[in-house]
């Protein structure tokens, strides 16, 4: 899961990217003294990257991995003694049960596949659903909650817990807001349309607002069409088995989301993984696919898809796109990119990965993103070509069979995107991007200076923090929250066993203020719990973290 | 490495008769053999030379991404609302009454929903920002799952931020990979992705029909007898539903709760269309039926249609509802609802509460217009009479599905140029397990006055005249 041609004793692993213009070599010299690990790669590096691609993937030390097996064997050790207890009487069995009058038929769910569930995520769960009763913006407020019971059950004291910092929210630009000049146009609309359709696009479902964001969505991402669906998840659920069938292909990447590996299941394409990132073994991948046909029959393929993301919600790394794209321009192949996390938060006007890379958006053949991150609301789109967006129109199961979108989320789409484009005649869309870009580069840079191992590349504003050890997980999100800061943390299964982490989302509304109270909170919770494992600190590489970029001329 | 062991052992102890040693002998000599000859290696296209293998790249031709869509394709034209898709409704450009979206209990417009709705928007923002686990988990959302949970009269419900997901994802989280499911053959499209996303044993029985039913049941348990071991981990479900979309009527529950105990199957019932329209204070068919609802393992439905909001919900004992929390893929990795969407829908549930006489009133207009659209030549009603969603049948087909769908369209626009508005019920063709004959459907709300009923009812009739004649 780290970058695997990794060393594996602790040895730091600059991913290092660089491939600049043959012209411009002067500007570089500095940089060239510390690409360790430039990589060279099949197609020919000369015009591929514009700007550096850093992404860092650090392993801990030895001594982190053992002391964390051992954390997990110790707690499997006391779940086995706890489920002897309970089977035998000693101790009260708090999980519900089944009724009386089924107890015969087969039993619903395995012991031991909740094993996990009732005696390791069981103990620190109150970590997780904290419900809120505001706005989730750079602030808000918590309901406090307490169990008496060591997390079997919570009560609410029925106290709030006020202005805890947000770093766990997917509100990029921040468009989660409330106020009431920002929302004007959302609240006319929902005067106007109220809250439901009842009906889906095909039939009764289609409203002139659906119409008007679909056109919008499309100009601003520069294609020719867009269509728009009421959930993100289904967004890709729906339409992946619409667009592949039997005898297609789909390379998928190791990491991507449970979205994408869902609609790729259900579409009955043969599925095959290629690792994380990993140029090499994607374009095997395609070699073997081509050249060797399908598996017994050797009938050529009859097409071939690459599904993936723009920025990794898990990792924080970002699609390597202009190696993908020559990639599947060479081989033939279609590219379904998931900006879910990307659009709005990267590139200079937020347009996503494909602008970060200074890509054309011709380039991708189907660019799908979710608007619950970056605009504060919710839904799904698929932007393309005016025949692919046509063909979802007719054959897409969301169209025929689910609702479409509600009119006052619509109408927050539309605003934030025509803020963004500066289209509302302020220029509030493009300094949202450019203050998330300068929060992402400090917060990043201080945590690196910390000395914490931190994961992802140096643009994208999902940060992850590597704990490792399962106690510090419980340890690390409950004493953030005694100083007033709401963190996500995650584990197993949605991370690798040994990898468990906390998870910072940057956000454009984020002030420096709220930053730094977070970085000296983070300073000081690092060296109480022991989180600083990084072997390097700013003092040793100091041209890699510099703020300003090199402009490449073209 | 083990029998060289053996022998030792048994040639150390003496004891061993000659055969014995003799056996392990040919077998030690047998192993070192293998171990140095050659292994065979199956002859692989990898004697491709290189050159051939470029030539295989270059000379192979995808299929484009999608096929093209001819611009006259039935479905490509969507009908555009202007406004608010409520009693009256503007349909491109024609003012009509609306008798196509499920808005049964007209709460689509309701002044106090919407200020409900108003409320939130100014306390909450519009998006949640995240999934349930990540604070995303509102007031708002754990208020309505209490409400649910007490209306339904179950322990516990969970709420999803999207209708078609909920039964989708609450299939899976039960039933895996060996599991037997028996669902009916008019099971709407979410059950049926719910269930291609199980990968469970899928047996289809034919609609409503108890005596097929039963007969599946049997041959299962005569192949359990075959094989006790399997069958004491074999997770068996029944999948059904409340009221039928594509048929318009309801399932034989107390049938079914007979069944569950004779043949310990359990039952996971999808009340999207009858939650809020059967039932004395609408909570659905086991209201209906007076059957106790803890005999139901679980219920799902969506509040797409009486409660007028967005997304869905599964109740029933925490027994049952809790495992979602951690396994539904639609709740776990997905964003929630946003909150405005929530207050809508609680307070819509206190209208149902507070006025449980608009049930009453739904199924006599029901039954009213049931009445009026029999006896149109060359059009059959499909469905129950107390049933909000109608379909209109051909009663013989003329010629091929493209035809009907033509000459249903050549209706549904003869009535939509009056003032009524109605709409062909809307399938994939290609993917539907049982395609259902084309149809129109045909939504009765609370807000339809009996004029507008028979003015619809005579419209249809002049309709079907003036097309099939």
């Amino acid at each position: 899961m780290a970058n695997p041609s990794a060393v594996c004793n602790g040895h730091l692993h600059h991913h290092h990217h660089q491939k600049q213009n043959n012209v411009l070599k002067s500007g570089v010299c500095k940089k060239n003294g510390i690409t360790k690990g430039v990589k060279k790669n099949g197609v020919t590096n000369g015009t591929l990257y514009k700007k550096t691609f850093i992404e860092h993937f650090e392993q801990a030390p030895m001594y982190v991995a053992v002391l964390t097996f051992v954390g997990f064997g110790v707690g499997t050790i006391f779940g086995y003694l706890r489920d002897f207890m309970r089977a035998w009487g000693l101790e009260k069995r708090n999980v519900a049960q089944e009724r009386e009058q089924q107890k015969d038929f087969v039993p619903l769910y395995q012991d031991f596949e909740n094993f996990y569930t009732r005696n390791l995520y069981m103990r620190i769960r109150d970590n997780w659903n904290r419900p809120i009763c505001s706005v989730p913006g750079p602030q808000f407020d918590l309901m406090e909650r307490v169990t008496d019971d060591y997390n079997w059950t919570f009560r609410f004291t029925g106290r709030t817990i006020k202005n805890v910092i947000n770093m766990g929210s997917y509100n990029y630009l921040g468009f989660a807001e409330t106020d009431p000049n920002a929302l004007k146009t959302v609240t006319k609309e929902l005067q106007k349309y109220g809250t439901g359709i009842c009906s889906t696009r095909q039939e009764m479902g289609t409203l002139d607002k659906h119409v008007e964001l679909e056109n919008l969505v499309a100009k601003f991402l520069g294609v020719e069409d867009a269509m728009v669906f009421g959930m993100g998840f289904a967004t890709n659920s729906m339409n992946i088995p619409a667009l592949v069938g039997k005898g297609c292909l789909i390379l998928s990447d190791e990491l991507n989301h449970t979205s994408l590996v869902l609609g790729a299941r259900l579409s009955g394409a043969t599925i095959r993984i290629f690792k994380h990132n990993n140029m090499q073994s994607l374009e095997k991948l395609l070699r073997d696919a081509i050249i060797y046909g399908q598996p017994r029959s050797r009938r050529a393929w009859r097409k071939i898809i690459i599904l993936v993301e723009g920025i990794y919600s898990m990792e924080g790394s970002i699609v390597q796109l202009p190696e993908i794209v020559s990639l599947k321009k060479k081989y033939k192949a279609y590219l379904y990119l998931d900006e879910a996390h990307s659009i709005g938060a990267v590139g200079a006007t937020g347009r996503g990965v494909v602008e970060y890379f200074g890509m054309n958006p011709d380039d991708v053949d189907v660019l799908m993103g979710t608007f619950t991150k970056s605009f504060g609301a919710a839904g799904g789109y698929i932007a393309g070509k005016k025949g692919l967006v046509d063909f979802l129109r007719t054959h897409s199961h969301s169209a025929v069979y689910a609702t479409s979108m509600c009119p006052p989320v619509a109408e927050q789409i539309i605003r934030a995107m025509k803020c963004l484009m500066g289209l509302d005649g302020t220029t509030q869309g493009l300094q949202r991007v450019r203050q998330l870009g300068k929060n992402t580069r400090y917060f990043r840079r201080r945590l690196h200076e910390m000395g914490f191992i931190i994961y992802g590349n140096d643009d994208s504003p999902v940060v992850p923090l590597l704990l490792y050890m399962p106690g510090k997980i419980g340890a690390f999100a409950r004493r953030m929250l005694e100083k007033n800061i709401g963190v996500v943390v995650v584990g197993f299964p949605a991370t690798p066993i040994t990898e468990s982490r906390a998870r910072f989302c940057v956000s454009a509304a984020h002030t420096r203020e709220m930053l730094d109270t977070v970085l000296n909170a983070l300073d000081e919770l690092g060296d109480f719990l022991q989180l600083k494992y990084s072997r390097y600190s700013k003092s040793s590489h100091p041209e890699l973290y510099e703020e300003n970029r090199f402009e490449f001329e073209d | 490495f083990v029998c060289c062991i053996s022998f030792w052992i048994l040639f150390s102890q003496g004891k061993a008769p000659a055969y014995h040693l003799i056996l392990e002998g040919i077998l030690i000599l047998w192993i070192i053999r293998l171990i140095f000859s050659k292994t065979y290696k199956l002859q692989e296209r990898s004697d491709l030379t290189p050159k051939e293998k470029e030539e295989l790249i270059e000379e192979w031709q995808p299929e484009p991404l999608v096929p093209p869509v001819s611009k006259d394709h039935p479905a490509l034209n969507y009908n555009i609302v202007s406004g608010p898709p409520t009693h009256k409704i503007v349909v491109n450009g024609k003012e009509c009454i609306n008798f196509a979206s499920f808005n049964f209990l007209g709460l689509l417009d309701n002044e106090k929903v919407k200020s409900a709705a108003q409320a939130s928007l100014k306390k909450y923002g519009v998006g949640t920002c995240g999934p349930r686990g990540f604070y995303g988990t509102f007031d708002v959302h754990l208020e309505l799952e209490d409400r649910l949970a007490k209306f339904m009269r179950t322990e516990e419900a969970i709420i999803y931020s999207y209708g078609f997901a909920t039964i989708a994802s609450a299939i899976p989280a039960y039933s895996k990979r060996g599991d037997i499911v028996f669902v009916d053959e008019a099971a709407c499209f979410a059950i049926q992705k719910g269930l291609q996303a199980s990968r469970s044993n899928i047996k289809l029985f034919k609609h409503n029909d108890m005596t097929d039913l039963e007969r599946l049941l049997k041959e299962q348990e005569t192949e359990d007898q075959k094989n006790p071991r399997k069958a004491r981990v074999t997770r068996r479900f029944i999948v059904v539903e409340g009221l039928y979309m594509n048929t318009g009527d309801i399932c034989p529950l107390p049938e079914l709760i007979k069944l569950k105990y004779k043949y310990k199957v359990r039952i996971f019932l999808e009340e999207s269309l009858s939650f809020g329209v059967l039932g004395e204070h609408g909570r659905g068919i086991t209201e209906h039926f007076g059957i106790n609802i803890d005999d139901i393992d679980l219920i799902s439905a969506n509040m797409e249609n009486s409660l007028a909001s967005i997304g869905g919900f599964c109740c029933g004992r925490s027994f049952i509802i809790d495992h979602q929390r951690l396994s539904g893929q639609g709740y776990c990795f997905s964003a929630s609802l946003p909150p405005l969407l929530a207050a809508a829908a609680i307070e819509a549930l206190n209208i149902m509460e507070d006025n449980p006489d608009i049930f009453q009133t739904l199924r006599a207009k029901c039954k009213r217009i049931h009445r009026a659209l029999q006896g149109i030549s060359g059009l059959r009603v499909v469905g129950e009479s107390f049933s909000p969603a109608l379909h209109l049948r051909l009663e013989d087909s003329y010629g091929s599905r493209e035809n009907d769908v033509k000459l249903l369209k050549r209706i549904v626009d003869y009535c939509v140029n009056r003032g009524i508005a109605l709409t062909q019920a809307r399938y994939l063709e290609k993917e539907e397990k049982c395609l259902p004959s084309p149809s129109i459907r045909v939504v009765v709300t609370v807000e339809q006055t009996e004029q507008e009923l028979d003015k619809a009812a005579s419209l249809i009739k002049e309709a079907a005249e003036s097309v099939l004649n």
